[in-house]
């Protein structure tokens, strides 16, 4: 049974419990009640708490949101002293009563009491909570002024004011119109010469071309967009502790670009809830499903990815409910939703539709956009970066044709010819599974052979690259000891020869004493492979030493020679790897004093440090200089006698690490401008080609369950959960698959009895000041009821029936009469209707905290008007982000410079833990997570920020300076021009007075004190018009300043 | 001299002409927070508190974030030492989740305090040795050993502790109380905040404006940074160049213009808005007033510790407390960063201490001195616990601990708050709660107790539920915490 109140009714009954104003005292007597807006919330807050949809915990099996349970159980209709739910609650035994007392629930009043019985009196007739039907198209109703009404809604208002014996205001003045009209649509107000143009039209249509001109405004786009991005959390940082950077402003400028293009409503919503599923989907398209990456997303180390995967879903599952439905779904997440007929199971069904996205729960330490992307392209930047890949196939073409000619000289082992012969070597210890030592005469005598090696293991052998080589582990006493074999001496020449695989940093092979201020020799690996070799009598001040930066690999083999002249000179030693010279890089060179130490030569360590680990073959000491060819015969001999005959395939691997290395060592240059292009390539597309988070399906949904008290990590496996749509609404369209196209789909089905309601409520709020429905975000059975039912219907019907076309409805709202009212509050209404529940009179309220700096901006001429791009950063005090940065986040703020300190208000930098102050002081959001509804405050702070902030104080200047350069005449006609900026229109005499005496005061001020006069016109970093009057500027920029923090100033009205 | 000093002086003289009436008459008892203006008019929360007999009228609220480690400062176990660098036993760990920084861990060594403990003041209470003041005060102190909380990462247990949920959004606990109960203090915000960086952890954890932010109530009630520079307030400082007496001569226009606006179209807000600009006035006076602590004798600024002469530090921001609890702001909120010890936590652990010992135990004393102590409510603790098993290698010398949700320790002195006590008892481990747990939501509800505020009662009708601090799940205030 459905219980449907005739519409004159309607109009006569209280506006619903919790809502009562002094006006509904007044009201008449009701000739019906109405179960949805009279009986059910008092039911809802009372008795659902046990008899409602929560399965868990629903006491007596007794359900009082469903018709069938209700009267089976608990009453009978027509008969209130026979219900047991009225005895119940009229019970004064505590074993009896309800609410119990441990219920916690308010009790009943009289009045409540007295509504009931008179429902179960009538009938106890039920309905299905007003919002969960689909809205029928109200007649409209009749009215004792047809003349009156301007647009259908106008009825529905007059009706109502008639019913309280009251009329509406007048209409209001046209220079309060189009101000209201401009700030409405815009956020922005008329210039003069605008509204001169408007005064001058007397044309009867010219409202209505005023109203066409401003919704074709590009700042129209602008504005809509700010009332949007709040519901769909936009920010420009992830919104978790560190609070990293992120690139949404291109889904941003989709929003503005869809307001401003009339996209209509349903695609509008279509494409933000499931874009990327469209059909050929384009980028724009998928760039419009980022409404659902706008969701926080948490980069804290050690957070469990899970928990957080399952935090965004259900953020996204709140916000999509809220801003498209009206509902609160969070609600049921741990349980049975208490009031609205949701299930925990049905939350979850809802909650697999958003749970099978590619994106994922938490990005460690992750600064910029993850995954999935579009990358916003333009012409410019695409010529741009075809020109950087044009430049790159020419660099990499470069690089691989020397590569190709490089490689000839490397692989020996393909030439047929033999390699020449290598030189003989005075020392040669090969290493090659054994520790003997071969010498010439000269030498044969210092050195014992084998040569020792300390390690209690005995020495290991592996194979190496051409043939066994000895591996040292890195520790002490792994190393080979040669004894005093070779004598170093600063004048004698020599050449060092070996092949190397090092593991670790260390001394690859020394004649040092360390602690002698490391006298000696050695050849030292740093941690980078960079190469060292030194020269020392006593270390650092009488030594030279030289590093190969671009040296050894880790893991890979390399053919290492050290040549020194004797010359005691850095310029006498080279060191060659690959045979090939390596750039070296002097650190020091002062040697001047002996390099003869007592300590052996070793390999793999110093006297007493840098033990090595890794593996080395082939240790040759020649007592002269190689030159460059002979040295490259040792690596080329040993590589021809190892490969000549083929390269095996187990070597293969090994081989071609050691080219590589080769070739990196010996390519510089032209891998150096390879990379020099992509880092300038990936520098222009970071900034100037951006990437925008979208959107995307995995190929295989993940199955959801139902999570136990809403715990990520407490699934209920035994069923898993097939997405779907709450039931008490209409299911998803014939034909619809069942993800978020289809809940799009769905969403804007004409059957579907809150989306179109939800929407026409919050233009409402924008144009008002306040929605039909009080909280724009709860639809649900425990919202205040609609204050015009009607109204919102017919509305949301029309709306529907416009096409969802967006400009066209708002244009209906602002034609209307009831929305060109004059907003003088009178006396009656002050009393009888305080919070203009009626509408009759004009909105009156607030701007919104963007649109009171945009309009100083803009009345002062400092607005700049570029529409979209990234966010810039205003003016804000010094270290706010800093104080609270802690040891990382994004690093301190830097402020814009020039014109994007003067954009407007909706591209300034959101960082989600510490908005802009000014911002928040006006009553914005942090922009954490979705808000569809602002407060209006007014505090002391707001006074503090408008008086002393420099971005105010600055555009009083600038104003001061329009006033005294652009007003003719005298001080009359300047401030009178000044206080037209501001306000759209003139002061009147009493103000003029006001105004005028304040100036004299201030130019006295100001003459008195010319230091002062010069501090206070230079605030602000936007240049001085150096014409004008120093004294005079100041003056007036008190007067500017007193102008712009007029509640005037910073009211629509 | 500075603005702010001109302006003060300047403000002063104009209160005292016109005391007799007028616009300073006007103004008086009529600062933001303590008449709802009309937007909050259909909220419940004003007047309808206290409920019952308040024991505390405000909080002072010392948050130490990154979470200090209980093991070393307040829970003594002993028996640790036995068992130092052994594995934590399975059926202690119980499988309890862990964050990912130690998730991959192969083994979890259980360390021991590095510190020594002993017994204090007539109670008796164990405190570490890195507290000596505050032993010396322990007497004053409820130490609440079994605090847990839900959140394991501290972006949301630091959430979690200031707005009763992990999630943004909420309003913080100071919103909340100035919701409730309005301000005492005509002239400073009912609800301030301090923050003061640690020298124990460069890299420390951030703090989010969430933490005393205002939620889903109106702006108003949100926290108002008092910040350590030359502005205390943001913008409260009039612009070079406009002096006192051109900022009263603007403020006069404003006020007759806003006056006649309102005698053309009759809207109340206008007269709400000139008593705002008014009282934005009179805070130009009241908060360098309240910051300038130059009237202080050395031997209360000594007792706070060589700190308090520079401005920004926990110990200015401990005395700075005792100044608005004089001046009878409701809720203080002070944060010190830097307790988040993963690695090299006897180092860092001992700088944090030194920072925040000795200014907690003067704060204390000199409200007790002063008669403050009963009727204000001081808090002392951190997010959550740390693990007894090591994070990362022991040495000789460090070791590291994890974040640990499931035990940790705070204290409560003062208005309402049984004192001389040590409450709950962990296992041997300081892993698991063995008698008496105190949720986060129950401390909030204890708090709020001792305010006079029902916990159940203090809600705004949000999304079509009542809204609380505490949350939907039953926590209560704890008897066995109370006086």
């Amino acid at each position: 049974m459905i219980f449907r109140i005739p519409p004159r009714c309607a109009q006569l009954i209280l506006a619903g419990i919790g809502c009562l104003t002094p006006l509904a005292v007044q009201a008449a007597e009701p000739q019906a009640i109405d179960f949805t807006r009279q009986i059910q919330p008092i039911l809802a807050d009372r008795c659902y708490q046990c008899h409602g949809p929560d399965s868990q915990q629903r006491k007596a099996e007794l359900r009082l949101d469903v018709e069938d349970s209700a009267l089976a159980k608990a009453i009978v209709p027509g008969k209130p002293e026979e219900s047991e739910m009225l005895k119940r609650i009229l019970s004064t035994d505590p074993e009896e009563q309800m609410p119990p007392a441990e219920a916690r629930r308010k009790p009943f009043t009289v009045e409540e009491v007295e509504l009931l019985r008179t429902w179960i009196a009538a009938g106890a007739p039920w309905a299905q909570h007003w919002a969960f039907e689909t809205p029928a198209a109200p007649a409209l109703p009749a009215v004792s002024h047809p003349e009156w009404p301007r647009d259908g809604l106008d009825h529905f208002v007059l009706a109502r004011i008639e019913a309280e014996a009251l009329s509406p205001a007048k209409p209001a003045s046209r220079e309060t119109l189009i101000r209201r009209l401009s700030l409405d649509l815009t956020g922005l107000p008329p210039t003069p010469e605008e509204i001169d143009t408007f005064l001058a039209d007397t044309a009867p249509d010219a409202y209505a071309r005023l109203v066409d001109r401003i919704l074709a405004s590009p700042h129209y786009g602008e504005n809509m967009a700010r009332i949007w991005l709040d519901g769909a959390r936009y920010a420009d940082t992830n919104g978790f502790q560190n609070d990293f950077n992120r690139q949404m402003w291109p889904w941003r400028d989709w929003v503005i670009q869809a307001f401003n293009n009339n996209m209509p409503f349903d695609r509008f919503t279509v494409e933000q809830i499931a874009g990327d599923l469209l059909p050929d989907a384009t980028d724009a398209q998928r760039i419009g499903s980022g409404f659902n990456r706008n969701n926080r997303s948490n980069t804290e180390g050690g957070s469990i990815e899970d928990e957080w995967r399952v935090e965004n879903i259900i953020d996204r599952v709140e916000s999509t409910s809220a801003v498209f439905l009206g509902l609160t779904m969070g609600c049921a997440r741990c349980h049975d939703h208490k009031y609205d007929p949701i299930s925990q199971k049905e939350f979850y069904r809802f909650f697999a539709i958003f749970n099978s996205t590619e994106d994922k729960g938490f990005y460690e330490e992750t600064r910029g956009n993850a995954g999935p992307i579009v990358t916003i392209a333009t012409p410019e930047t695409t010529a741009r970066l075809a020109e950087f890949d044009e430049a790159l196939k020419d660099a990499r073409r470069s690089l691989r044709k020397q590569r190709a000619e490089l490689d000839k000289q490397l692989m020996v082992w393909e030439d047929p010819a033999p390699a020449p012969p290598a030189p003989d070597s005075d020392l040669r210890l090969p290493l090659r599974g054994h520790l003997r030592a071969s010498a010439t005469a000269g030498y044969a005598a210092q050195i014992q052979s084998p040569v020792r090696y300390a390690a209690a293991t005995g020495p290991v052998f592996q194979e190496g690259l051409t043939g066994p080589a000895l591996h040292l582990d890195g520790t002490a006493e792994s190393h080979a000891d040669l004894g005093p074999a070779i004598d170093f001496e600063k004048d004698r020449p020599f050449t060092i020869s070996f092949w190397v695989r090092p593991e670790t940093s260390g001394a690859i092979f020394s004649r040092m004493d360390d602690a002698r201020q490391f006298r000696g020799v050695d050849a030292l690996l740093g941690d980078d492979g960079s190469l060292v070799v030194r020269l020392v009598h006593a270390w650092p001040e009488n030594a030279l030493k030289v590093i190969a930066e671009k040296g050894l690999r880790m893991g890979t083999w390399s053919h290492v020679c050290i040549a020194y002249d004797g010359s005691a000179k850095a310029q006498g030693v080279q060191i060659f790897i690959g045979g090939a010279a390596a750039p070296l890089k002097t650190e020091t060179d002062a040697l001047a004093g002996s390099i003869h130490a007592e300590a052996p030569v070793l390999l793999g360590r110093l006297s007493e440090s840098a033990f090595f680990k890794g593996a080395v073959a082939d240790f040759q000491y020649f007592s002269r200089v190689l030159d460059a060819p002979q040295i490259r015969s040792i690596r080329d001999t040993a590589l021809d006698a190892t490969y000549g005959a083929g390269v095996p395939e187990d070597k293969k691997e090994s081989l071609e690490a050691f080219l590589e290395a080769e070739r990196t060592n010996q390519l510089t240059s032209e891998i150096a401008a390879v990379k020099k292009i992509e880092d300038e390539r990936n520098e222009y597309a970071a900034k100037e080609v951006p990437t925008v988070m979208v959107m995307k399906e995995l190929p295989e949904p993940r199955p959801t369950y139902r999570l136990l008290r809403g715990l990520y990590d407490a699934p209920d496996t035994t069923e898993t959960l097939s997405p779907g749509v709450p039931a008490f609404l209409p299911p998803l369209p014939e034909g619809a698959p069942a993800n978020r196209l289809g809940l799009a789909q769905w969403l804007v089905d004409p059957a579907n009895p809150l989306v179109a309601r939800v929407a026409v409520n919050r233009f409402w709020l924008q144009f008002f000041g306040k929605g039909l429905v009080k909280a724009p975000d709860n639809f649900g059975t425990q919202s205040d009821p609609p204050s015009h039912p009607e109204l919102l219907d017919y509305l949301a019907t029309e709306f529907i029936a416009m096409g969802w076309d967006m400009k066209a409805f708002q244009k209906r709202i602002v034609m209307s009469a009831t929305y060109q009212q004059d907003s003088a509050v009178s006396t009656v209404l002050a009393e009888r209707d305080p919070e203009n529940d009626l509408y009759a009179r004009g909105p009156r309220f607030r701007m919104a905290a963007e649109s009171i700096r945009d309009n100083a901006l803009a009345v002062s001429g400092l607005l700049a008007r570029r529409i979209g791009g990234p966010s810039v950063k205003p003016y804000q005090p010094d270290k706010l982000w800093e104080e609270l940065a802690g040891g990382a986040g994004e690093g301190p703020y830097v402020q814009s410079k020039g014109e994007d300190l003067y954009r407007r208000s909706l591209y300034t930098y959101r960082k989600r833990t510490v908005p802009h102050p000014t911002l928040s002081t006006f009553d914005a959001p942090s922009w954490e997570i979705c808000r569809v509804l602002r407060a209006r405050t007014n505090t002391p702070l707001q006074a503090l920020a408008l008086l002393n902030d420099v971005t105010y104080v600055e555009a009083s200047r600038k104003l001061a300076e329009r006033m005294l350069s652009e007003a003719p005449g005298d001080a009359m006609e300047r401030v009178r021009y000044g206080f037209r900026l501001v306000t759209g229109r003139y002061p009147n005499e009493t103000e003029w007075q006001i105004l005028s005496t304040g100036l004299q005061d201030h130019l006295r001020t100001y003459a008195n004190d010319p230091e002062a006069a010069a501090m206070f016109a230079a605030q602000g970093e936007a240049p001085a018009d150096t014409k004008l009057d120093p004294v005079e500027l100041p003056a007036y920029m008190a007067i500017a300043g007193v102008i712009l923090n007029l509640d005037e100033a910073i009211t629509i009205e | 001299m500075d603005p702010l000093h001109l302006t003060q002086q300047m403000n002063r003289r104009f209160f005292l002409r016109n005391a007799a009436g007028g616009l300073g008459a006007a103004a008086l008892g009529l600062y933001g927070m303590t008449v709802p203006n009309r937007a909050d008019a259909a909220l419940p929360g004003a007047a309808a508190f206290p409920n019952h007999k308040p024991k505390a009228k405000r909080v002072i609220y010392l948050f130490q974030s990154g979470a200090p480690s209980q093991i070393e400062l307040f829970d003594y176990k002993p028996s640790l030492e036995k068992i130092h660098m052994t594995e934590l036993p399975a059926e202690i760990r119980m499988g309890q989740r862990l964050t990912g920084m130690t998730a991959s861990q192969t083994t979890f060594p259980v360390v021991a305090s590095k510190f020594k403990f002993a017994q204090h003041g007539q109670s008796g209470a164990w405190m570490g040795e890195l507290l000596p003041h505050t032993a010396g005060i322990v007497d004053d102190l409820c130490i609440v050993r079994t605090m847990y909380t839900e959140a394991i990462n501290h972006d949301p247990a630091i959430t979690f502790c200031q707005t009763g949920s992990q999630l943004a959004g909420r309003p913080s606990m100071g919103a909340w109380v100035a919701y409730g109960l309005g301000s005492s203090n005509d002239d400073l915000p009912t609800f301030m905040v301090m923050i003061s960086r640690g020298s124990g952890r460069a890299a420390d954890q951030p703090l989010y404006d969430r933490l005393w932010g205002s939620g889903v109530l109106p702006g108003r009630y949100q926290g108002v940074k008092l910040r350590s520079g030359e502005e205390p307030v943001l913008y409260l400082a009039n612009p070079g160049g406009c002096s006192p007496t051109t900022r009263r001569s603007m403020l006069d226009q404003i006020r007759a213009l806003n006056q006649e606006k309102h005698e053309a179209v009759g809207d109340p807000e206008i007269l709400t808005r000139i008593d705002q600009y008014e009282l934005a006035f009179r805070m130009q006076t009241a908060v360098p007033e309240l910051t300038d602590i130059s009237d202080e004798p050395k031997h209360i600024l000594d007792m706070y510790g060589p700190d308090v002469h520079r401005p920004g530090t926990f110990a200015r921001n401990c005395l700075l407390a005792r100044r608005m609890a004089e001046r009878d702001v409701r809720f203080v909120q002070l944060y010190h960063m830097g307790w988040d010890h993963h690695d090299n936590l006897p180092d860092h652990l001992s700088k944090q201490c030194y920072d925040t010992d000795q200014a907690s135990a003067a704060l204390v004393t000199d409200l007790k001195q002063r008669g403050l102590l009963e009727d204000t409510l001081v808090v002392w603790g951190g997010e959550f616990g740390r693990t007894v098993y090591s994070q990362g290698k022991v040495t000789d010398v460090t070791y590291g601990r994890d974040h640990h949700p499931r035990c940790f320790s705070l204290w409560l002195a003062g208005g309402g708050i049984k004192a001389g006590q040590v409450y709950g008892t962990t296992d041997d481990f300081s892993y698991n709660i063995v008698e008496n747990p105190v949720h986060v939501n129950d401390l909030n509800a204890t708090m709020l107790h001792c305010l006079g505020i029902n916990h159940r009662q203090l809600s705004v009708p949000y999304q079509g539920l009542n809204l609380r601090l505490t949350g939907v799940e039953e926590h209560d205030p704890i008897p066995g915490l109370l006086a």
